[in-house]
C-alpha cells in the first residue's frame, strides 16, 4: 500500500518535469531555428538555398564571406557599427553608474525626483520624438555623422542604466561604506575600488541589455544617416537587397557577420549576466 | 592611545532626540562597554565617536584633540562593524592593508604589517582567500586585523560577536579581551549582551533611552545598582522585582511576608517601594518559615552547574537560582527565603534607596 501510495506520487512530477522539458525543448528549437538557417543559407548560393533549404551546405565554399568583405562595403558598416554601440555603451555605462550611485548612496532630497525623472525616461519611447529630435540635431550639426546615433542612443540607454545600477548599488550594504570612509578612501575611491568592483554584475546587465538594441537598430540610422561611409550594418546590409534581384546567400553570410559580435559578447558576459538577475534571490 | 572624553554630546534626527546629553570619560588604555537595550542609542553614539554620524550639540575628544568636525579618516581610530564589512572583492591580506594602501606607506612596509598582525590573529594560511572562502569566526578575526595593523588610538567596536553562534562567541570573547591586554589601545565596544559586557569591560556605560543610567565597573554596577533599569538589565537570570508597602517592621510584601529594612529610610512610612533580589539570593525554606515567601513550582532548569528554579507566588513570578541539584516538581509548594541584607530597594520612579 504504502509503495502504491509512493510510486503514484512520485509519477506525477516526472511527468510535469517531462512536460516542461517538451515545452522548453520545443521554445529552443524556434528560438535556433532562423539562426540555424542563417548560418547554414550562408555557405550557399542563391539557387541552392531555393532548391535545398534543409540540406547542410559544403562548409569549405565561403565565397559569399569573401564576396561580402571584398567587395563591399561591409567592413566599413561593421567598423561603425563598433564605434556606434562600444562609444554609446562607454558613456552610458560611466554616466548611468554615476548617476545610479548618486541617486542610491547619498541621502538628498532632491534624489526621489531625479530618479523618477529617469524613469520617465523609460516610459518615453524616443521614436515619438524623432522629427523635433531630427530638427536638434540638425541644428547642433551633428547629423550624418557617428556622434548622431551615439548622443541619441546614450540618451534611450540611460534610463533604464540607471534604474539597474541604482537599484543593485542601494542593496550593497552601507557598513562597507563606512568602512572604506573609516580606512581612510575619499568618496570617489569608495566609488572607484569598494562599490565598482561589487557592481560588476549589474553592469554586464546594463550593457548587454542596451548593447544588443542599438546594434541591431535600423530606424535612428535610416533617418539620421546619408553618407554611405557613415552607415552602420543593419542600414548597410539594406543595399544587398536589390530592387529586381537579391543575392541571398551574401545578405546571409553579411547578417551571420553582423550577428556573431554580439553573439559572443552575450556568451563571454552571460554568466555575469545570469548571476546579476538571480542577484538576491538566494542569499 | 589616548583619553576619549565626551561631553553632553546631543544627537537628533529632525525633532526625534536620539542622545539626549550625555558624558562618558574613557581614560587610555581603557576596555568601556556601552551596553543596553535596542534602540537605546548606544550603536549611535559609537558612530558619532567615529565620525560617521554627526553631533547635534556637545563635544567629543580624542585625546587633545576636538574631533567634532574631523573626518573619520582623520580620527586615528579603527572600527570593527557587526557585519564585519570585509570588501568581499579584496582577499583577506588587500582586506587589512587597504587602509596603509591609502595611506601611501611603501608596499615592504604594508606586507610587513599586515603579516605582522596575521601572525598574531594566526590568519596567515588565510592570506590569499577571499572574504566568502571563511567561516564566520575567521571573517571575524580578519576584520580585528584590519582595525590593529592601523595602530590606532582608539578601538571603536559595534556589536561584533552577535552574528556569531554561542559557542565561538565565549571564544571570541576572551580573544578580543586578550588582544586588548596584549595591545593596550583605549577600546569602545558595544554589545547589548550584559553578559559580553560584565565579562569584558574595565568600565560598563549602562545606556537607556539616549541617556547614560549607569557607569561603573562590572561589579560595581551588578552589587549597586543606581537604579530599577540597571539592576533589572544587569544579571541573567535578571533580578527578581517585589512591590511592597513599607510599614512600621519592614517591607510588607503582596505574600503577607514582611522583610526586614534599615531603621534609618529616607522615605515616609507608608510608602510603595519595589524590592529587588537577585536569584541566587533566594533559598529554599521548608513552607511556613517566618520571613520567607511561599510560591509554587512553575518550571525547573536544570544547567548542571545550578539550577533555575521559577516560582509562582503572590504578585507574580519569582526565579531563584540554587546551587545545588534539586528535586522539585513542577506544582510542588515551597518557600524562597531572601538572605539578609541582599535585596535592593527602588522608590516609585525606579530610583535607588538603599539595601534592606
Amino acid at each position: 500500500m504504502t509503495a502504491l501510495a509512493n510510486s503514484s506520487s512520485s509519477r506525477q512530477p516526472i511527468s510535469f518535469a517531462f512536460l516542461a522539458q517538451v515545452i522548453l525543448i520545443a521554445n529552443s528549437f524556434i528560438m535556433l531555428y532562423p539562426v540555424v538557417v542563417m548560418v547554414l543559407s550562408a555557405f550557399k548560393t542563391t539557387g541552392e538555398i531555393f532548391e535545398h533549404p534543409f540540406a547542410l551546405p559544403d562548409f569549405t565554399q565561403v565565397g559569399n564571406f569573401a564576396k561580402v568583405l571584398g567587395e563591399t562595403a561591409m567592413p566599413t558598416y561593421f567598423v561603425n557599427s563598433i564605434i556606434v554601440t562600444g562609444i554609446s555603451i562607454v558613456l552610458i555605462l560611466v554616466l548611468g553608474t554615476m548617476a545610479g550611485y548618486a541617486v542610491a548612496r547619498y541621502e538628498s532630497r532632491t534624489n526621489t525626483f531625479i530618479l523618477l525623472f529617469f524613469l520617465a525616461g523609460l516610459m518615453l519611447p524616443l521614436k515619438l520624438a524623432v522629427i523635433p529630435l531630427f530638427i536638434l540635431l540638425r541644428d547642433l550639426n551633428l547629423l550624418d555623422s557617428h556622434w548622431s546615433l551615439i548622443v541619441t542612443y546614450t540618451a534611450i540607454g540611460l534610463p533604464s542604466a540607471v534604474f539597474i545600477m541604482a537599484g543593485f548599488l542601494r542593496s550593497l550594504p552601507a557598513e562597507l561604506e563606512d568602512a572604506a570612509r573609516i580606512d581612510g578612501a575619499s568618496e570617489p575611491r569608495i566609488m572607484w575600488s569598494v562599490m565598482l568592483p561589487l557592481a560588476r554584475p549589474p553592469m554586464a546587465i546594463a550593457a548587454i541589455q542596451n548593447a544588443v538594441p542599438i546594434w541591431n537598430d535600423f530606424f535612428f540610422p535610416l533617418v539620421f544617416i546619408q553618407t554611405d561611409a557613415y552607415k552602420t550594418l543593419p542600414q548597410g546590409l539594406t543595399t544587398f537587397m536589390g530592387e529586381y534581384t537579391t543575392d541571398w546567400g551574401m545578405l546571409f553570410a553579411g547578417l551571420t557577420i553582423a550577428a556573431a559580435p554580439i553573439t559572443l559578447l552575450y556568451i563571454a558576459l552571460s554568466r555575469q549576466f545570469i548571476q546579476g538577475m538571480t542577484a538576491g534571490a538566494v542569499k | 592611545m589616548a583619553h576619549v572624553s565626551i561631553r553632553d554630546v546631543r544627537k537628533s534626527f529632525g525633532s526625534v532626540s536620539i542622545i539626549k546629553g550625555v558624558d562618558i570619560d574613557i581614560l587610555d588604555g581603557e576596555f568601556v562597554i556601552l551596553v543596553g537595550p535596542s534602540g537605546c542609542g548606544k550603536s549611535t553614539l559609537l558612530r558619532m565617536i567615529a565620525g560617521l554620524e554627526d553631533i547635534t550639540a556637545g563635544e567629543i575628544r580624542i585625546g587633545s584633540r576636538i574631533v567634532n568636525d574631523v573626518p573619520p579618516k582623520d580620527r586615528d581610530i579603527a572600527m570593527v562593524f557587526q557585519s564585519y564589512a570585509l570588501y568581499p572583492h579584496m582577499t583577506v591580506a588587500e582586506n587589512m592593508g587597504f587602509s596603509l594602501k591609502l595611506k601611501g606607506m611603501p608596499q615592504v612596509e604594508q606586507k610587513k604589517r599586515v603579516g605582522d598582525a596575521a601572525a598574531s590573529l594566526g590568519l596567515t594560511p588565510l592570506l590569499d582567500r577571499y572574504p566568502r572562502q571563511l567561516s564566520g569566526g575567521q571573517r571575524q578575526r580578519v576584520a580585528m586585523g584590519r582595525a590593529i595593523v592601523r595602530d590606532p588610538q582608539v578601538f571603536l567596536f559595534d556589536e561584533p560577536l552577535s552574528n556569531l553562534d554561542a559557542k565561538l562567541r565565549v571564544a571570541m570573547r576572551a580573544e578580543i579581551k586578550e588582544l586588548h591586554q596584549r595591545l593596550k589601545t583605549t577600546t569602545i565596544y558595544v554589545t547589548h549582551d550584559q553578559i559580553e559586557a560584565m565579562t569584558m569591560a574595565d568600565k560598563i556605560v549602562v545606556m537607556h533611552d539616549g541617556t547614560v543610567e549607569q557607569i561603573g565597573a562590572p561589579l560595581e554596577l551588578y552589587d549597586r545598582p543606581a537604579n530599577r533599569f540597571v539592576a533589572g538589565f544587569i544579571g541573567s537570570p535578571a533580578m527578581n522585582f517585589i512591590e511592597g508597602c513599607l510599614e512600621q517592621d519592614g517591607l510588607a510584601l503582596p505574600s503577607g511576608t514582611v522583610l526586614p529594612v534599615e531603621a534609618q529610610l529616607p522615605v515616609a512610612r507608608g510608602s510603595k517601594l519595589t524590592c529587588g533580589i537577585r536569584p541566587e539570593h533566594l533559598q529554599i525554606a521548608p513552607p511556613g518559615t517566618p520571613g520567607s515567601i511561599p510560591a509554587t513550582v512553575a518550571v525547573v532548569e536544570p544547567t548542571g552547574a545550578d539550577t533555575t528554579l521559577i516560582v509562582k507566588a503572590e504578585g507574580g513570578h519569582l526565579t531563584a537560582v540554587l546551587r545545588e541539584r534539586s528535586t522539585l516538581r513542577p506544582g510542588e509548594a515551597v518557600a524562597l527565603k531572601p538572605a539578609a541584607h541582599q535585596a535592593h530597594l527602588f522608590d516609585e520612579q525606579g530610583g535607588r534607596i538603599a539595601a534592606a
